[in-house]
């Protein structure tokens, strides 16, 4: 296998931690909730789900649980940030704080231990394509989170909800003002994007790396923050976004693979260094931003 | 004129395809006080951003006592004695008053703050000229109207001789536009030369000496504020005449809705009195009252977005209980929010989605919103109501005031509400736009609707409201049939005059 077909094969894989968690993070600031915590919420998923798995209860559960587990954590958030109207940026860093001190603690017996990850799914037709049929042989995961792209992305260009979310964030007031419940919306918007976090860390956890190890969300969190702003709150653009770190990522494995002689930290570092990159071209048109930013994120709400 | 302290001459400014200002001269003289009338749009902010240096004009020079001022430098115009109060403070909120002042006047490189003598000046200032100000408080703790004077106590500290002053009214209750105003002729009367912008057509009859006229970037008319009147204003401003419309007579229907002795509590405090009002289905009932003393509450009861603390509510023959947003809408309650911009529309989405979003169970079906539908509504709306500078997908933001004002009066009025609700419905808007809005109210009321009108406006309330209650401090004054009262009544009912009615006959 060369390194393209490398990458080609395991892009989806490695770009769906990022997904997942940035799609959740999406909704979150697009009902106008900056919820920087996501890195927590990730490791406290992952730290769960890595649990039910190891000791019997199967991928499934172990979703669920990851799931659950970090709603829970994110409704924390929710009730200090938004009950009381505490400071979004300075709760969010707590939450995260939070969740990976968590992580740690209940991983500590776990540490280096193994689970068994998923089996791929090939696509009939399509992963017989030479080369690009590399993209259709995926696990279960990666096929869901595609789905689950769409789906968000049909939310905000088709449904109700997605035009009463959009509503809440660009204007409380108004959004208030015609009859709905601010407080009620983006606490169900925290919710679902602390489930996201969830999901993106269980899957890190139990499906991509199978191996437990302390501070295994390694940052993912903070570059599906990055995602969000980059991807300009398009989901579109959000899951390409997703994809380049997916890619990049790989490429230092690839490049290890292929004998280069640089330090393995260099290449490590590589989705990081990316993310400031891209940042910065995308934050040289501010017309991008501000066209697509939240009007009233990360502001508290008051009648 | 030969003692002008200031000459604008021949000025032009293009900036793409539109000419923002076309070879505009105006003069200033000592102690005069000069308004800059014209439409949103005409240029009047182009014309005193080049004066400020903000702008370098394609052609043409400034002139202060008769010395060139270097175009595009906004640090010679300071030091030529030039101050800008603009619409939006350049004040920071957590800075005392003296502080805001002081800013920027003295030179970095100096360790100690010159405190006592930057008071001592500010204070001799404010005392000279009737600015009165407490130079410790807190900025953010003071009043709109406070702040905006110690904007003009800046620009007087850094030795203005020339103040231009850009719309400075529109923030400003008209209690606090009546002081500045004062304020403004005792200024000129020590000698200074002030230019104030607007699209108000009361406020330059009153307070101007000379009224300059721009529209579409050109100077249209000079007068002398003695040698016109209102209509000739307005005619000039807009190019064609405009007259505001009248109510004619009618008889109204049923009671639509009775309000009886309706208290509101909100954070522990009591906004709404025990209120009474009852309003018929084609008529306009004016509630008249400085903004601030009840009228946001009372709307947002109307709106069923506030829970009563005790009284009775009853539309259309039916006690309600409490309002809710749904059950307003449901029951044909027709909402124009006081503050559009923050309760009306929602700018950064598209005007077919502000169309629809009140009413989004209409179109959508399975939780899916009907594209479509909604463009086409918006459409509908667009048409029947002459907003213009957009289509359905275009964002609301892009709308000037009286076009997004047209867009929440269509989607409320296009169904034919049995009620509306319209609050401060024609505040800020120009005077096209305001004829438009008034006109909407009128076919309302010819069209069976009950419309409760909230204004500070005693000339909207006149001509359009059948019958007037005042609101102050909470409570409501008893109505009055609009043809039994004139201005100096309702002025008396505003200050909260109500109850010794014989008294008032009496000072009449």
């Amino acid at each position: 296998m060369n390194a393209l077909e490398f990458i080609l094969a395991g892009m989806l894989a490695a770009a769906t931690p990022f997904l997942l968690a940035a799609l959740g993070e999406l909704v979150v600031e697009r009902a106008g909730v900056l919820n920087l915590g996501v890195e927590g919420l990730m490791a406290f998923g992952a730290v769960l789900a890595f649990i039910v798995v190891y000791h019997g209860g199967g991928h499934l559960l172990s979703f669920v649980a990851a799931g659950l587990g970090s709603a829970v954590l994110s409704l924390v958030f929710a009730l200090v940030a938004l009950g009381f109207r505490a400071n979004q940026v300075a709760t969010g860093l707590a939450i995260g704080i939070l969740g990976q001190g968590l992580s740690a603690l209940f991983g500590k017996t776990y540490e280096s231990l193994t689970v068994k990850g998923l089996p791929k799914l090939a696509l009939p037709w399509l992963s017989e394509i030479p080369l690009a049929g590399r993209l259709f042989t995926q696990d279960i995961v990666v096929w869901l989170s595609l789905a689950a792209t769409l789906a968000i992305w049909v939310m905000f260009a088709y449904t109700k909800v997605g035009l009463v979310v959009r509503a809440t964030g660009e204007n409380p007031k108004a959004a208030h003002a015609i009859g709905y419940s601010v407080t009620a919306i983006r606490f169900a918007a925290v919710a679902f994007g602390g489930t996201m976090a969830g999901f993106a860390g269980a899957y890190a956890a139990v499906v991509y790396t199978p191996l437990w190890a302390d501070g295994m969300i390694a940052g993912r969190g903070w570059i599906a923050i990055a995602l969000v702003v980059f991807g300009t709150w398009l989901t579109g653009r959000i899951f390409l976004g997703a994809c380049l770190f997916g890619a990049v990522s790989l490429m230092g494995l690839a490049a290890q693979a292929t004998g280069l002689d640089v330090p393995s930290q260099v290449l490590a570092s590589l989705p990081y260094l990316v993310t400031i990159i891209v940042l910065g071209i995308i934050s040289a048109d501010r017309r991008l931003l501000k066209l697509n930013g939240i009007a009233s994120l990360g502001e508290p709400f008051e009648r | 004129m030969t003692n002008a302290v200031l000459d604008i001459s021949g000025v032009s400014k293009r900036f793409g395809d539109n000419l923002a200002n076309d070879n505009i001269s105006l003069s200033l003289g000592r102690g005069e006080i000069v308004a800059l009338l014209g439409e949103n749009g005409a240029g009047k902010t182009t014309l005193m951003s080049i004066l400020f240096g903000h702008y370098v004009p394609d052609s043409g020079k400034v002139l202060i006592d008769g010395q060139e001022l270097p175009p595009g430098k906004p640090r010679s115009a300071i030091r030529a004695g030039i101050g800008m109060v603009h619409q939006h403070f350049s004040l920071a909120a957590n800075l005392t008053v003296l502080e805001n002042v002081m800013a920027g006047t003295e030179s970095l490189w100096r360790l100690r703050s010159d405190t006592d003598a930057a008071r001592q000046k500010l204070e001799d200032i404010s005392t000279r000229f009737g600015l009165i100000v407490d130079p410790d408080a807190r900025l953010g703790d003071l009043s709109v109207g406070e702040q905006q004077r110690v904007e003009i106590l800046k620009a007087l500290y850094n030795d203005a001789r020339i103040l231009v002053l850009d719309e400075p009214t529109a923030v400003l209750t008209n209690l606090e536009a009546e002081r500045l105003f004062r304020t403004l002729k005792d200024m000129a009367r020590e000698g200074l030369s002030l230019i104030f912008i607007s699209h108000k057509l009361d406020e330059v009859m009153a307070a101007a000496d000379r009224i300059i006229v721009l529209r579409g970037g050109r100077k249209v008319a000079e007068r002398p504020a003695k040698e016109t009147n209102k209509a000739e204003l307005a005619e000039l401003m807009i190019g064609r005449k405009v007259a505001r419309p009248v109510r004619e007579p009618s008889t109204p229907g049923e009671v639509a809705l009775k309000v009886t002795g309706v208290s509101v509590s909100i954070d522990g405090v009591e906004r709404l009195k025990s209120i009474d009002l009852s309003l018929r289905a084609g008529e306009i009932l004016g509630i008249i009252g400085v903004s601030g003393n009840g009228q946001a509450t009372l709307a947002h009861l109307l709106s069923g977005t506030v829970r009563r603390d005790k009284g009775d509510i009853v539309l259309f023959g039916e006690p309600v209980g409490d309002l809710s947003v749904e059950g307003a809408v449901q029951a044909g309650i027709g909402r124009i929010p006081e503050d559009r911009n923050n309760e009306g529309a929602i700018g950064e989405m598209a005007i077919w989605e502000n169309a629809v979003l009140e009413r989004l169970p209409r179109f959508s079906r399975h939780g899916l919103v009907d594209r479509s539908a909604g463009q086409a509504f918006a459409r509908k709306i667009i048409d029947a109501f002459d907003v213009r500078g957009g289509r359905p997908a275009t964002r609301t933001r892009l709308l000037s005031g009286g076009n997004m004002q047209k867009l929440i009066l269509g989607r409320n009025l296009i169904d034919r509400p049995r009620i509306l609700l319209a609050a401060q419905p024609a505040r800020g808007l120009d005077e096209g736009a305001v004829a438009a809005v008034h006109e909407r109210l009128l076919q309302a009321r010819r069209d069976g609707t009950a419309v409760l009108l909230v204004s500070e406006d005693l000339e909207e309330v006149m001509a359009l409201a059948d019958r007037i209650q005042a609101i102050v401090n909470g409570r409501l004054s008893p109505a009055v049939a609009a043809d039994k009262v004139n201005a100096t009544k309702l002025g008396l009912m505003m200050a909260g005059e109500w109850n010794e009615e014989h008294e008032i006959s009496h000072a009449l």
